[in-house]
């Protein structure tokens, strides 16, 4: 497991889930963070199979420059044959995607096990 | 009789300071009669609103002024809730263009104005004398937003 530099309130891990990639979140996600997690983002899209798990269990906070980052990052993987799959969203969290309706936009699950039978 | 309580501070329109800010906004908006989703709702808002300063008034300058206010309100002739006024000197932009994008096209950005109607009461943009923007947002104590949903 690799884990980003520390800065911003946001930890962004790198781990694997059998033989998925995750993206662990770890912290909130504003216009603060979500500058270096697009970075990120940005580095993933290039890798060869592009297929990720955003783990955001561990984001108690969001706003839409976070949901913006992650249509973006869904955008680019769709480009090059990619995917990815959200989880275990916390309900504010949700509620966000909910009242913008990304919820049908993304594939959202509640548990990794679930995200990896996608 | 009125009985209003203030939360003045001055802002740089850096968004390092947000987290912060957001947990003084929450502190003092506990003392409030406020219910847990109202309170995520008002300080959600607050952050759409202070993103769009610093994103399109400020064009990400750090070092920009934004004057933010937050009264309780609680007296005779106005609902009982909330009135939060954020006052920025940066570019003044058409108001008419101030909205929402279409939730059907689905591209990043473009949602902090929808997000901000959709947690409040009522959201209104105004030309500041002196140039740049003031924000009135206001929201009623029986306003559950659409978090809530």
């Amino acid at each position: 497991m690799a884990a980003s530099p520390q800065s911003s309130n946001l930890t962004i891990e790198l781990a694997t889930h059998g033989s998925l990639r995750v993206v662990r979140l770890l912290g909130e996600i504003d216009l603060g963070s979500s500058p270096r997690l697009r970075q990120q983002f940005l580095a993933l899209v290039e890798d060869k199979d592009p297929k990720y798990i955003v783990d955001l269990s561990g984001v108690p906070y969001m706003d839409s420059s976070g949901v913006g980052t992650l249509v973006e990052f869904k955008r680019k993987l769709e480009r090059r044959r990619g995917q990815v799959v959200l989880v275990g969203i916390q309900p504010r969290v949700r509620s966000l995607f909910e009242i913008t309706k990304l919820d049908k936009f993304f594939v959202i699950t509640a548990t990794l096990d679930e995200a990896a039978a996608q | 009789m009125k009985t209003r309580e203030l939360f003045q501070i001055d802002l740089p329109s850096n968004p390092e300071r947000l987290p912060a800010f957001r947990e003084e906004l929450r502190a003092w908006l506990v003392h409030q009669p406020w219910d847990e989703h109202q309170l995520c709702d008002i300080i959600l808002a607050v952050d759409e609103a202070l993103t769009n300063v610093i994103r399109h008034g400020y064009k990400n300058q750090s070092d920009q002024p934004i004057y933010f206010t937050a009264m309780a309100l609680n007296g005779d002739g106005e609902p009982p809730g909330i009135e939060i006024r954020i006052r920025d000197y940066g570019q003044q932009v058409d108001l008419s263009k101030i909205a929402g994008r279409d939730l059907g096209d689905i591209r990043p950005g473009g949602l902090g104005v929808h997000l901000i109607r959709a947690m409040m009461s009522s959201a209104d943009y105004f030309h500041a004398p002196g140039g740049g923007l003031l924000l009135i947002m206001r929201k009623s104590l029986n306003h559950t937003g659409r978090s809530q949903e």
